[in-house]
């Protein structure tokens, strides 16, 4: 039997039926991912980095040659530190990095670059060996560096789970998989002074009432942030969320969904925290408390609370046995795992 | 206490270094009496493995005597002799449910890390870089042992050491090699590496039912105890081309599965090995895979390429269109050590298998330095170290 649909989003009309299994399950929907700074690489970005990527690598092995074509006397180690720039802001415009605001600068950068290069051009004879060579290591540095870029596919995505709402607050958004049930997972949830434990910024949650908390975040000595939060919404199983009371000294709040996973393995649980930073002296303060990198943290928490409810403890290596560190990692790990 | 540290590429040195405490309810303190250096341990030992910092302990293979437990652990008593195995898992998360303990969830408390460089992070592992989460090993007087309810067994009091130490490491890895070839009675299997783990692989093919298997190697004493103690048949790929070999035994139709035990250092030979060299040490490769790029080739069609050998990064010229069009397929992992120990301590116990038969040297702790040199370069016939705190 013929079976036909109107699919709005592709503008044809209707589909001929699949056949009979695949008639059966509703049509797929599309995934809309609502972080907004997903850039695609205009061909122009691509052409800029590929050239900048050129006149990085020249100015990094040929100094000397680069300097003379410009004209002006420029020390070797200027050049090549010049070159290394260039070679990393390719790499980074090449992988999607910063979007465009310094791509107008830079593309300026590189026509001037351009010019430049262009009247020495005639005049350069290959001298040898050394320029050869120098080609050479030019052109395998340039594929090898094309080639791991490649491989790891860092630029393909956009930074997700970091986005800024309408109303200018910070929204952080990470899921997990967790080998408990939706139920488990949401009473886990509900006791929220079980938080400090997973979540690295707090110092307590106590309850006050069955739904309002006092949140007192790890602060400085000396400083001091803490304030209410009421449950907004609560679906037992499903759905939690809370909100910091008016007067809070920061406007934030948070939700987390729990969703059955594919296959009955367990639930995929969702959060999603919202920071409204202020401004004044307590807008830097909350920036630090709630990290440098909201979603790196909420990365570490949400791991942690799966270390917790799947294996009653949480997986660290911090004040093991180990010999002698060197004295740079002593100052940067000072309490670090790992 | 004493213990194996790192200090640089080709620089190990025994240390006195605080001792081990009970971090978590779950851990327990071992009094290590027995631990060896493994394959893998070389290429730390040669710079190879990113993420090393100065002061690691090494070690992944170790067994020894419960000192300390922590508050949860009740299946083990203090005095208990138990062997660990390498990964190191939670026995909650569904990795570990589903018995793939070395791609368990929980245990790499450096799991971001491992993220960036392989897309998801696999199980932390004793004394293998930060990577896996840098966890202090076992070529040391004592360790920590987390999730100890869940990893270590325990040894019954008449087999010695040698006879169970390698039940942390090198004997599962060969079966699981070989179990994961998919040999049916009647098989030909082709194990490149007459290491430790290449000797396992091989008897692991014949207890699974392989009617030959051929090992390939380059020193003669490896290929030697490949014949007499492993019974295999042997090819030296250094007079030897082994392509060529294996077609004239197979009546050139190729084994019917590869394994490569020989890992990302391999040796090579002619063009294609100097062309790795070179990159690799430009830093432009991170891998040798000499025997890997032979046994995809030398696989027959529709075979299985079975790789127990360790890699870390990226490698270059992969023969994708040979392994595309003859329909092969590819297995690898870190092993699943905790689902293998229980079996294989039977056999082990039966009879059936000695794995002591490869040990080649035994020495104390406090001549590991030397150890990793002479085990790196095989000097003195050497095929596996086995140390004593």
């Amino acid at each position: 039997m013929n079976e036909t649909t109107s699919d709005a989003n592709t503008g044809q009309e209707s589909w001929p039926s699949p056949g009979s299994v695949l008639s059966q399950r509703p049509p797929g929907g599309e995934f809309q991912y609502g972080a907004p700074s997903g850039e695609r690489l205009s061909p122009l970005s691509a052409g800029a980095g590929m050239v900048m990527l050129g006149l990085g690598i020249a100015q990094l092995l040929a100094p000397q040659r680069v300097s003379r074509s410009t004209g002006i006397h420029t020390h070797p180690s200027l050049v090549r530190a010049a070159g290394v720039l260039s070679i990393a802001s390719a790499v980074s415009v090449l992988n999607r990095g910063k979007p465009a605001p310094l791509g107008l600068a830079r593309l300026a950068a590189v026509a001037l670059e351009l010019t430049l290069l262009g009247r020495s051009a005639t005049g350069v004879a290959s001298t040898g060996r050394r320029s050869r060579l120098a080609l050479t290591g030019a052109a395998i540095a340039a594929t090898a560096m094309l080639d791991v870029s490649a491989a790891v596919k860092q630029g393909a995505r956009q930074t997700m789970g970091e986005r800024t709402t309408e109303s200018g607050a910070l929204a952080v958004e990470k899921c997990i998989t967790i080998n408990k049930s939706p139920e488990e997972c949401y009473r886990f949830w509900r006791n929220f002074d079980r938080f400090p434990e997973f979540m690295q910024h707090l110092e307590a949650v106590e309850k006050i009432t069955d739904t309002r908390s006092h949140w007192k975040a790890k602060a400085p000595i000396g400083a001091n942030v803490e304030w209410d939060a009421e449950i907004s919404s609560d679906q037992p199983g499903e759905l939690l969320a809370w909100h910091s009371v008016d007067g809070a000294d920061v406007d934030n709040g948070g939700t987390v969904r729990f969703e059955r996973a594919p296959g009955g393995r367990g639930t995929i649980v969702r959060v999603e925290m919202q920071y409204k930073p202020p401004g004044g002296k307590a807008g830097a303060l909350v920036a630090k408390l709630f990290g440098e990198n909201p979603s790196q943290q909420m990365d570490g928490d949400l791991r942690r609370f799966k270390q917790l409810i799947e294996t009653g403890e949480i997986t660290t290596t911090e004040g093991q046995s180990a010999g002698e560190r060197s004295t740079v990692v002593k100052l940067m790990k000072k309490g670090v795992p790992g | 206490m004493r213990a194996l540290c790192w200090h640089g590429a080709k620089d190990v040195r025994v240390d006195n270094v605080p001792d081990p405490k009970i971090l978590n309810p779950r851990d327990a303190i071992l009094k290590i009496t027995s631990t060896a250096i493994c394959g893998s341990d070389l290429h730390l030992y040669d710079g190879y493995i990113p993420t090393m910092e100065k002061g690691d302990i090494l070690g992944h293979e170790f067994m020894g005597e419960v000192v300390e437990l922590g508050s949860a652990v009740t299946n083990l008593k203090i005095g208990d002799r138990v062997v660990v195995p390498f990964p190191i898992a939670c026995g909650n998360c569904y990795f570990c449910e589903e018995q793939q303990h070395s791609l368990c969830e929980n245990s790499n408390p450096n799991a971001p890390m491992a993220e960036k460089m392989w897309g998801h992070s696999p199980a932390g592992i004793f004394g293998y870089s930060h990577l896996t989460g840098g966890y202090a090993g076992g070529q040391a007087e004592y360790v920590r042992v987390p999730y100890a309810d869940v990893g270590p067994i325990k040894v019954p009091a008449g087999l010695d050491d040698e006879k169970v130490l390698f039940l942390s490491d090198i004997l599962p890895t060969g079966y699981m090699a070989a179990e994961n070839c998919d040999i049916k009675p009647g098989h030909v299997v082709a194990v490149w590496g007459c290491g430790p783990v290449g000797q396992f692989a091989i008897q692991s093919a014949y207890l699974l039912g392989a009617e030959r298997v051929i090992a390939i190697d380059r020193f003669p004493e490896r290929l030697r105890m490949a014949r007499e103690v492993s019974r295999a048949e042997t090819i030296n790929y250094e007079e030897v081309d082994v392509l060529d070999a294996l077609k004239t035994i197979t009546g050139g139709r190729g084994p019917d599965a590869c394994i490569d035990a020989v890992g990302m250092e391999a040796h090579g030979v002619g063009l294609v090995g100097a062309y790795d060299r070179v990159k690799q040490a430009m830093m432009l490769e991170t891998e040798r895979p000499n025997a890997l790029r032979e046994a995809l080739m030398a696989c027959r069609n529709g075979g299985v390429v079975s790789i127990p050998g360790v890699y870390g990064g990226f490698l270059d010229k992969m023969p994708i269109g040979s392994f595309m069009n003859r329909s092969l397929t590819l297995k690898t992992g870190q092993t699943h050590v905790q689902r293998y120990l229980k079996p294989l301590l039977d056999r082990v116990q039966k009879g059936e298998i000695d794995p002591s038969v490869i040990i080649t040297h035994r020495m104390p702790l406090n001549d590991a330095p030397d150890a990793y040199r002479m085990f790196r370069d095989k000097q003195d016939q050497c095929v596996k170290v086995v140390l004593k705190p």
